[in-house]
């Protein structure tokens, strides 16, 4: 009876900090709003026993959301008290969208007869997944690592302030490249 | 607390990330409106794992997810900063050169 009471609260705080990021005018807020948003399923993942990803989705989340207000204020960088903010583009078409996107997975989700449980969760679910992400699961880990990997090499090249196609600037058949300091073999 | 109902609370999270991804003009607020849309996926893949099938494997899904979700944020964030940098601005309209 609390899991249920706990899993409704957090289902309406979820749906309501999602659609408060929208609707406040403070980057920051909307950040924080987002956040809330996270916590809350994270707090519904451990309504379904999922302990260590419910936490993880909350740590990693709260985290994230810290460093995406960061990103906010500095690229932004705005008073919503003596600026306030409404960038919207096309918000009739987004908002007949989204309403159809809804009412047709609500739908789905109320008529279609989803199937009775398939057997029992183990007694230890972390312990479980722990079993499979280093046994019968480990390729999927083995794929995830270089995708990560990737991913932090494409984000310094694109996040570097000075890359080698700046080097030409917008003359890419120039002899030498404009480099602020020379150096290397000679060039 | 059915299969069902929980997954009526997702349809709400994702439409309403659907809302912000293609409505807002700011290239983090877009972000944000995925990251709302996986919000939803995680929780709709999480109740489908506890009402249907709870093995280990509906875990490592979402341990996938997870991840999915984590590299879309560092390289938005990235592409963001790049806008910036480049164009002074984060405005999606502002970054159009594949319309033309």
């Amino acid at each position: 009876m609390i899991g249920t009471i706990v899993f409704w609260v957090a289902a309406l705080v979820a749906v309501a900090a999602g659609v408060e990021v929208f609707r406040t005018d403070s980057m920051a807020r909307a950040s924080y709003a987002l956040a809330a948003s996270f916590v809350a399923v994270g707090v519904m993942l451990l309504a379904f026993e999922l302990d260590y990803l419910g936490v993880i989705v909350i740590l990693m989340m709260v985290m994230e959301m810290a460093i995406m207000a960061l990103f906010m204020i500095m690229l932004m960088g705005m008073n919503p008290a003596l600026m306030p903010m409404s960038m919207v583009h096309g918000k009739r078409t987004a908002t007949v969208v989204a309403a159809v996107v809804f009412v047709g997975l609500a739908a789905a989700a109320l008529l279609i007869p989803w199937p009775d449980r398939a057997g029992a969760p183990a007694a230890d679910l972390t312990r479980s997944l722990g079993d499979a992400v280093m046994g019968s699961k480990m390729l999927v880990m083995l794929t995830v690592s270089p995708v990560l990997f990737a991913t932090i090499i494409g984000a310094l090249v694109l996040g570097h302030p000075r890359d080698r196609y700046q080097r030409y600037g917008d003359d890419l058949e120039r002899d030498h490249p404009d480099d602020p300091i020379q150096g290397g073999v000679g060039r | 607390m059915t299969l069902s109902l929980v997954l009526v609370v997702a349809a709400a999270l994702f439409a309403v990330g659907l809302w912000g991804a293609l409505s807002q003009q700011v290239v983090v607020m877009v972000m944000m409106g995925i990251e709302l849309m996986i919000n939803a996926v995680i929780l709709a893949g999480g109740a489908f794992w506890w009402f249907t099938t709870p093995s280990p494997d509906g875990q490592v899904l979402l341990l996938v997810v997870i991840a999915a979700m984590t590299v879309e944020m560092a390289m938005g964030f990235a592409v963001a900063l790049l806008l910036h940098r480049r164009r002074g601005t984060d405005m999606t309209d502002m970054a159009s050169e594949l319309k033309r």
